[in-house]
């Protein structure tokens, strides 16, 4: 066994140039895609904007549940490669960013803005007090507000223990989060609801908040996990890490995908057996025309693929699979956003064209970009943290 | 010199890296039967042991697969084959609402035959007695140390070598342990003690349940469900002024389909002007012979002679192939369905109209296989 010497000595290695460059490259490509995208079409230019939103958003807020999560429970495993995850977690910052586009197209997307179709319509006029224009903008501008201010709390604590390695700070970050933890559930639930579910407004289920937060913490897990890999085999954690770290990840992604495979069965279930016309409409219309085949190959990519992938204990501690795996999960919960949103865009099949690859482009680039500015200035590990020598000698 | 039979070696760590050296030592000197035993499980000890990864996942996966599948054929013996019953409109293979039932199973299957596997193979029963029980080391590394035992059984095993290893690895309490003095045998689960308490916890865990289901609902507040302020099928009420809960339709109103019988007491007008809308294809002959044989042939007989089965509790009836039922119109005979005749009731509750031109059509056939024209022999 080899264990991690205490005296261990960090020093920080610069991430390749080459990652900077490829992020500028494709945010590049993918702005400007975007922006001829929304002279063209910007109806579905701004339904594939609120693909990207809920994706950079489920990375965002997912890497800082992670995080809270972390410090709640006082997991040692994760700890050396958390600064990944706050990494990741700065993808908070640009949201309101990725949104303004989105908000300014409110119409395009969103039934309930045309008051014309509200009037008249019993159900969505009950629903007013709720979906107006002005109070969606508070809901939305405080979801964002949430969440930037707790990730600004957690990593200044963080990053201040990097110098002090004053053992206080991780008590103060529990402390924190066990406030964020609420504040998580409430406002990751009604932004779901807001963003996706008021799409129908006529449509309700209880269930999609939790729908979206296991797709959250998967996204988020998946891209971590990936990052680390890819560091770890060129070496910029200065130790290795072995498979029972591989191991703890991939069994914390394997854990939400059956997570979201229950969920999203239970909502199916319950709308079946129920069989109420004012549900079922939701999921007939994912039903319609060549949508049919999305719906039946949700099941494969999100739930029989990953789950067959990362069944055995062998293929969770080999990291060649686990980054294959981690991508493919990216790659399902993009799906899985295209899934509950486009049919609002084209009701008689898939709508699958430039468009809808501009968007994915531009937002993997603001990732990478975003994750190496990160990197540049701060270290890739917690090394002040109390936990850390702990963690790099984590063994199952 | 004691004839005790030698069990093994143990000895005495105090803390959790000390143990993990010690086990990584112990297999590096090639010994195989040898145990770790510490209070809680400690990280890194599989690795530290070189044990291969447990082989008890496969019973977990072949059991699971097994429930899984045994749930599935059961579910569709019942609700497809053996006893097909339209629920809330699904089809007979519902297979979402099998998916919860199969999960289940799989679940519970799976961890039974885990515990089960564990104990049978594992655990050799009804083996229940072990050497270590009852020692002195057993107690101090169920509390807070950490202990490690090489058995006599490992081929590389003298009691010259384990002690020197174990004293190489600054062991505490470097003490033999020996197996006990009384027969295995008597050391089975099958002692009085433990049967007693098995039973003891049947007769709780029944009685509990018992109580639960029987007695409990029946109690405040856990029969609120059951009993709710409305009226149900078959109550009596005190609203309505004639005592009875169930309400007849408000006058002038018919259900939804349903046209009520317009010639009731017309029985020339009904044979007159009443057609046939069916043709005899084999589908309505079918469908007129089901009928028939349920609601027709009790009194009229299944060839339609006469011949009650109902043992002379009411009178015989005609026989159908009475000049006079042959030559009348089917509007006539529809008309005896519909309104009924002498001590014959109405069956319009229960056939449909479509039912009931069926019936004729069928009484038809039953009339013309007794009566054949020549042209039918052709």
């Amino acid at each position: 066994m080899s264990a991690v010497e205490s005296n261990f000595e960090y020093v920080k290695k610069d991430l390749p140039a080459s990652w900077n460059k490829l992020g500028l490259l494709l945010t590049g490509i993918g702005l400007l895609l975007v922006v001829v995208a929304f002279f063209v079409d910007h109806t579905r230019a701004a339904f594939n904007n609120l693909i990207m939103l809920m994706f950079l958003s489920s990375i965002g807020v997912g890497a800082l549940f992670i995080i809270a999560l972390e410090y709640l429970a006082g997991a040692v495993w994760s700890t050396p490669y958390r600064r990944i995850m706050e990494f990741l977690a700065a993808t908070l910052l640009i949201l309101p960013l990725v949104a303004l586009p989105v908000y300014m197209n409110l119409h395009d997307l969103f039934h309930w803005t045309h008051e014309e179709a509200v009037q008249g319509d019993y159900i969505l006029e009950a629903k007013t007090p709720y979906l107006n224009i002005p109070f969606f903008t508070i809901r939305v501008a405080a979801f964002f507000a949430v969440w930037i201010i707790f990730f600004f709390l957690l990593i200044r604590n963080s990053k201040k223990q990097d110098e002090s390695k004053d053992q206080s700070l991780t008590t103060k970050n529990i402390r924190l989060s066990a406030i964020f933890m609420p504040f998580f559930a409430i406002t990751l639930t009604f932004a779901s609801i807001d963003w996706m579910m008021s799409l129908e407004p006529h449509w309700f289920s209880t269930i999609f908040g939790v729908y979206y937060f296991s797709g959250t913490v998967l996204a988020a897990l998946a891209a971590g996990t990936y990052a680390i890999i890819v560091l770890n085999e060129k070496g910029y954690f200065q130790f290795k890490l072995v498979k029972d770290h591989f191991y703890s990840l991939g069994a914390l992604m394997f854990a939400f995908i059956n997570f979201w495979a229950y969920i999203a069965f239970s909502q199916f279930m319950l709308i079946w057996y129920a069989n109420l016309p004012e549900e079922t409409f939701w999921y007939l219309n994912k039903w319609e025309g060549s949508w049919m085949f999305v719906s039946i190959g949700l099941i494969f990519v999100h739930f029989v693929i990953p789950y067959f992938g990362l069944l055995s204990q062998p293929s969770k501690m080999n990291p060649k699979n686990l980054k294959f795996m981690s991508l493919w999960i990216l790659f399902a919960h993009f799906y899985d956003l295209y899934w509950l949103i486009m049919p609002t865009y084209s009701a008689d099949g898939i709508a699958f064209g430039w468009m809808e690859l501009a968007f994915p482009i531009a937002g993997l680039g603001l990732l990478i970009l975003i994750f190496s500015m990160r990197a540049k200035n701060q270290n890739l590990l917690p090394i002040g943290d109390p936990k850390l020598k702990r963690g790099l000698n984590f063994r199952l | 010199m004691n004839d005790k039979i030698l069990y093994g070696y143990t000895g005495i760590f105090d803390t959790p890296d000390e143990i993990i050296n010690a086990a990584e030592k112990v297999s590096d000197a090639g010994y195989k039967k040898y145990d770790i035993n510490t209070p809680y499980p400690v990280h890194g000890m599989d690795g530290a042991m070189k044990l291969p990864p447990s082989k008890l996942g496969y019973a977990a996966l072949v059991f699971g697969l097994t429930g899984t599948f045994a749930a599935l054929a059961i579910m569709y013996f019942m609700s497809v084959l053996d006893y097909p019953i339209v629920i809330g409109g699904k089809p007979f293979f519902a297979f979402p609402a099998f998916v919860p039932i199969m999960f289940e199973v799989t679940v519970l299957s799976a961890s039974i035959a885990t515990v089960v596997t564990m104990i049978a193979f594992f655990f050799k029963f009804p083996n229940i007695s072990h050497p270590l029980h009852g020692t002195n080391y057993m107690k101090k590394v169920s509390s807070d140390k950490y202990g490690v035992c090489l058995q006599s059984e490992d081929e590389k095993f003298t009691e010259d070598g384990a002690k020197e290893l174990l004293a190489s690895l600054n062991a505490k309490d470097i003490t033999p342990i020996y197996f006990p003095d009384e027969v295995h045998e008597k050391q089975t689960v099958f002692e009085p003690k433990f049967i007693s308490l098995l039973l003891f916890v049947a007769i709780i865990t029944s009685g509990g349940t018992y109580f639960a289901l029987n007695k409990l609902m029946f109690m405040l507040p856990f029969n609120w469900m059951m009993y709710q302020e409305k009226t149900v099928p078959q109550e009596s009420s005190t609203i309505f002024a004639d005592g009875f809960g169930m309400r007849p339709p408000v006058e002038g109103t018919i259900s939804r389909g349903n046209m009520p019988y317009q010639f009731k007491d017309q029985p020339e007008l009904a044979a007159m002007l009443l057609k046939n809308p069916l043709v005899p294809d084999e589908q309505t002959l079918a469908t007129g012979k089901e009928k028939y044989d349920i609601y027709c042939s009790p009194c009229h007989g299944y060839f339609g002679e006469g011949d009650s089965r109902l043992r002379g509790q009411y009178p015989n009836p005609p026989s159908l192939h009475s000049e006079k039922s042959r030559t009348s119109s089917d509007g006539s005979i529809y008309h005896v369905i519909s309104a009924g005749q002498n001590i014959m009731p109405s069956y319009s509750t229960q056939l449909t109209r479509q039912e009931r031109w069926a019936t004729v059509l069928y009484v038809r056939a039953l009339q013309r296989s007794f009566n054949a024209k020549e042209s039918d022999l052709e």
